[in-house]
C-alpha cells in the first residue's frame, strides 16, 4: 500500500524550499522565470500525452488550446480586476486577486476544453492522418480567429495581466506566478494520473490497443474521446492561462506552430504513455532550450533534428511505455502508480 | 461587374493552379506510402529558392569562370563539364549489372545528357546576355525550369533517402514517420533562414511582360503560365498513373506494399520515382510561384503547403482527381470570402470549412470509406 503522506509532504516541502529560497534571495529573477517555464512545459507535455501517448491519435495543434487559454484567462482577470478600454471599469478590488485567481485559470481550462470539442467531434468519425489534420486546422482557425477580433488587440496582442500579479505582490510578498504554475503543475499531473489509471480510464488505453474490439468491449469511444479531447485541451488552457500570467503580454505569434512541435517533442522524447516520462522530457527539454539559445535560429535545427535521431534509434522515447516506479521498484513503497 | 468576376475568377484560377501542383505533390506520396509529407510545403519553398539561384547563375551573377575570358574559353569548359557530368551520371545509372534481356537505361542518359550540355551552354551564354532582351530571358527560362524541377527532386528524393526509408526498412509505425516530416519541414524552414540569413532574396523577371486582355479583364503571361502548367501537369500526371507501367507499380503499391516485391517489381525504385515526381511538381511550383510573387522568404512554404494538403484532403487523399478539383475548389473559395468579406478572414474561413467537409465526409469528396478489420 505505502506510505500515503510520503508524496504530498514532499511536494509541500518542495514548495516552501522554492519560496524560501526567493525570500533569502538564492533564486533570483531568472531562476523563477526558469522554473515557471519548466512547470508550464511539464503541464502542456503531460496533458498531450494524455491524447497522443494514451489514446494514441496524433493531435498536433496543442498550442491552438493553449491559446484559447490564455486568452480567456486574461481577459477574465482583466474584466474583474483592471480598469479597460475595452471592458470597462474592474468589477472587483485587485486585492481579491490571490482568492479568485483560481477561478481565472478555472475559466481559461473551462473556455479550452470547449474548444478541444472542435477537435474531438471530427475525432468520432475520423481518424490517423486526418484527426492530425483537424488537430492542426483547429489551431490555425483559433490563431487566425484570435488575430481577427479587435476587442483583444488581434495581431498585436493583449496585456494588462502584468497589474494583477503586482496587486497579488501587494497581498503578500511571494513568487505569485512561481507558487501558482506549481500548484497547476501538481494539479495536472494528479488529474492525469487519476483519470488514465482509474478503471473508467482504461478506455482511453483500449482505444489506443483497437478501436473497434473496444467499442464491443462495451466502451463508449465517443464519450472517452470527447473526455480525452476535452481533458487534454483544457489543461494546455491551465498552462496558457499560467504563461500569460506569467510572461503578462499575450499575442498570436506566441502560439504557432512551432509551440504545438514543441509540445510534440516533449511527448516524443519523454515517451508514450510515460507521465513520468513527459515531466521528466519536459524538464530536460526546458534546460536543453536554455543551454541553446546562444545558437538562436540553429537552435530550431538543432531540436527537431534530434528529435528525428530519436526516431530513428529509440523511437519509444526515454522512459517508453514504462513510469518511474516500474524503473526503480522501491519507490512502489511511497507511492502507487497503476 | 462581370469584368470583375472573370477578373476575380482568373486569379482564383491562378491561386488554385499552385495549390494544386503542390496537392499533387502531397497525394501522390500519400497514394503510395500512406505517408502525409509534411516537409512537402517546404520543398516547394526549396524549389522556389532553387529557382532563385538557376536563375541568376545563368544570368552569369555567380561566376565559375572569369566573364572576362574568351568566348573559346568558355565553350571548351562548359563542353569538358557537360561531358564529366553526364559521363558520372551514365555511370551512376549503369553501375548494377543488367540481366540478359533488361531494358538498357542509356535513354535516360542521353537524355540527361542533352540536358546538361544544354544547361552549360546557356551558362556560358548567359555570361554575355544583356537581359532587356526578352529571347534571352526565354532562354534564360528555358534553362532554369528543368534545372530547378530535377534538383528540388533530388531534394525531395534526399530526404526520402536519410530520414523516411531508414525507418521504413525497420517497419516502424506510420505515426513516427509523420513526426520525422513534420520536424524536416522545420528543419528545411530555419536551415534555410540561418543559412541566407533573415533578408528577403527577390527573384528576377524571366519572361516578358505581355498582359491579354479577357474582356475588361487582364492576364499576364506569367498567370497564365501557371495555369496551363497545372493542367499540363495533371494530364501528363494522370497518363503516367493510369496508363504506364510505373503508374501501375505505383497502384500495385499503394494497394499492398508487402506483396509487392513478391512480384518482382522494384518498390524503392516506384518509391524514388513517387518522391521525384512529386518534388518536381513541387519545383515547379515554386519556380512560377516566385515569378508571380517575387519575394523569397523561409517561410513562404509553411502556410501554401498547409492550404494545398487541405486542397488534398479536402478532394480526398490519395487521389489525382480528388487533389486537383480540391486545389481550384479552395481556391475559389478564398477568392470569394476575400472579395465578400475580408482578406483576413481568409484562412479562417478554409480552414472552417476543411474541418466541415471532414466531418461530413471523412475520407474526403473522391475518397471511399475503407472498412476495418479486427
Amino acid at each position: 500500500m505505502g506510505n500515503r503522506i510520503t508524496v504530498p509532504t514532499a511536494l509541500c516541502a518542495l514548495l516552501l524550499l522554492m519560496v524560501g529560497m526567493t525570500q533569502v534571495g538564492l533564486l533570483g529573477q531568472y531562476g523563477v522565470s526558469f522554473l515557471c517555464t519548466m512547470g508550464i512545459f511539464i503541464i502542456l507535455s503531460a496533458s498531450l500525452n494524455l491524447v497522443n501517448g494514451y489514446m494514441g491519435e496524433f493531435s498536433c495543434g496543442h498550442a491552438g488550446f493553449m491559446a484559447v487559454g490564455a486568452y480567456a484567462s486574461s481577459i477574465a482577470g482583466v474584466f474583474l480586476f483592471v480598469p479597460d478600454k475595452v471592458f470597462g471599469q474592474p468589477w472587483l478590488p485587485v486585492s481579491l486577486a490571490p482568492w479568485a485567481f483560481p477561478l481565472i485559470l478555472a475559466v481559461g481550462f473551462a473556455a479550452a476544453a470547449i474548444a478541444g470539442l472542435v477537435v474531438a467531434i471530427p475525432s468520432f468519425k475520423t481518424r490517423g492522418d486526418y484527426l492530425a489534420v483537424i488537430t492542426l486546422a483547429a489551431a490555425y482557425i483559433i490563431k487566425s480567429a484570435i488575430e481577427n477580433v479587435e476587442a483583444v488587440g488581434g495581431p498585436r496582442g493583449f496585456s494588462g495581466m502584468g497589474k494583477i500579479v503586482q496587486g497579488m505582490d501587494a497581498v503578500a510578498g511571494i513568487p505569485w506566478m512561481l507558487f501558482w504554475i506549481f500548484l497547476g503543475v501538481v494539479f495536472a499531473v494528479w488529474l492525469l494520473r487519476r483519470f488514465v489509471y482509474s478503471t473508467y480510464g482504461k478506455g482511453v488505453m483500449a482505444i489506443h490497443q483497437d478501436e473497434v474490439a473496444a467499442e464491443i468491449m462495451s466502451v463508449n469511444t465517443n464519450k472517452m474521446k470527447l473526455i480525452a479531447f476535452m481533458l487534454s485541451s483544457g489543461l494546455a488552457g491551465l498552462a496558457g492561462g499560467l504563461y500569460a500570467y506569467q510572461i503578462s503580454f499575450v499575442n498570436p505569434a506566441s502560439f504557432t506552430i512551432l509551440r504545438s512541435t514543441e509540445c510534440l517533442v516533449m511527448v516524443y522524447l519523454g515517451g508514450m504513455g510515460s507521465l513520468t516520462g513527459s515531466v521528466l522530457s519536459a524538464i530536460v527539454f526546458a534546460i536543453m532550450l536554455e543551454f541553446l539559445k546562444p545558437l538562436e535560429q540553429l537552435k530550431w535545427v538543432a531540436i527537431p533534428l534530434l528529435l528525428i535521431l530519436l526516431m530513428q534509434f529509440r523511437p519509444e522515447g526515454i522512459m517508453g511505455n514504462r513510469e518511474l516506479s516500474d524503473v526503480f521498484p522501491k519507490l512502489k513503497r511511497f507511492y502507487r502508480f497503476k | 461587374m462581370l469584368d470583375t468576376v472573370i477578373q476575380q475568377a482568373l486569379n482564383a484560377l491562378q491561386l488554385g493552379s499552385y495549390y494544386s501542383l503542390i496537392a499533387l505533390g502531397y497525394c501522390l506520396v500519400y497514394g503510395v506510402l500512406l505517408l502525409i509529407n509534411f516537409a512537402h510545403g517546404d520543398i516547394f519553398m526549396v524549389g522556389a529558392y532553387i529557382a532563385f539561384f538557376a536563375a541568376t547563375f545563368f544570368m552569369g551573377q555567380h561566376a565559375l569562370i572569369p566573364p572576362a575570358s574568351p568566348i573559346s574559353v568558355k565553350l571548351v569548359f562548359a563542353g569538358f563539364f557537360a561531358l564529366i557530368l553526364t559521363a558520372a551520371l551514365s555511370f551512376a545509372i549503369k553501375k548494377k549489372p543488367q540481366a540478359a534481356g533488361q531494358k538498357s537505361y542509356s535513354y535516360p542518359a542521353t537524355l540527361a545528357g542533352i540536358f546538361i550540355a544544354f544547361t552549360a551552354i546557356v551558362y556560358v551564354w548567359g555570361q554575355d546576355i544583356k537581359l532587356d532582351t526578352g529571347a534571352d530571358k526565354l532562354m534564360v527560362f528555358a534553362a532554369t525550369l528543368p534545372l530547378t524541377m530535377v534538383l528540388t527532386s533530388v531534394v525531395g528524393v534526399f530526404i526520402e533517402r536519410v530520414a523516411y526509408k531508414p525507418l521504413r526498412l525497420k517497419g516502424a509505425n506510420r505515426l513516427y514517420v509523420v513526426i520525422t516530416a513534420l520536424m524536416m519541414g522545420i528543419i528545411l524552414e530555419y536551415g534555410n533562414l540561418s543559412l541566407l540569413g533573415a533578408n528577403r532574396l527577390s527573384f528576377p523577371t524571366l519572361l516578358p511582360r505581355v498582359i491579354f486582355d479577357v474582356g475588361e479583364a487582364k492576364i499576364s503571361i506569367t498567370k497564365l503560365s501557371a495555369i496551363l502548367a497545372s493542367f499540363l501537369v495533371f494530364s501528363l500526371l494522370q497518363w503516367i498513373v493510369t496508363r504506364t507501367k510505373l503508374g501501375m507499380a505505383m497502384r500495385a503499391v499503394s494497394y499492398d506494399k508487402f506483396a509487392v516485391p513478391l512480384m518482382g517489381i522494384p518498390l524503392d525504385a516506384v518509391i524514388v520515382f513517387t518522391f521525384f515526381l512529386g518534388s518536381s511538381m513541387a519545383g515547379l511550383a515554386g519556380l512560377l510561384y516566385a515569378m508571380n510573387f517575387p519575394v523569397l522568404d523561409p517561410f513562404m512554404g509553411a502556410l501554401v503547403g498547409w492550404k494545398a494538403f487541405v486542397a488534398a484532403v479536402v478532394g480526398g487523399i490519395g487521389d489525382i482527381r480528388g487533389a486537383f478539383v480540391g486545389g481550384f475548389l479552395l481556391a475559389f473559395l478564398e477568392v470569394i470570402v476575400a472579395a465578400v468579406f475580408s482578406s483576413e478572414l481568409r484562412d479562417l474561413i478554409s480552414f472552417t470549412i476543411l474541418l466541415g467537409i471532414l466531418t461530413w465526409k471523412p475520407t474526403g469528396l473522391f475518397g471511399k470509406p475503407k472498412t476495418t478489420k479486427i
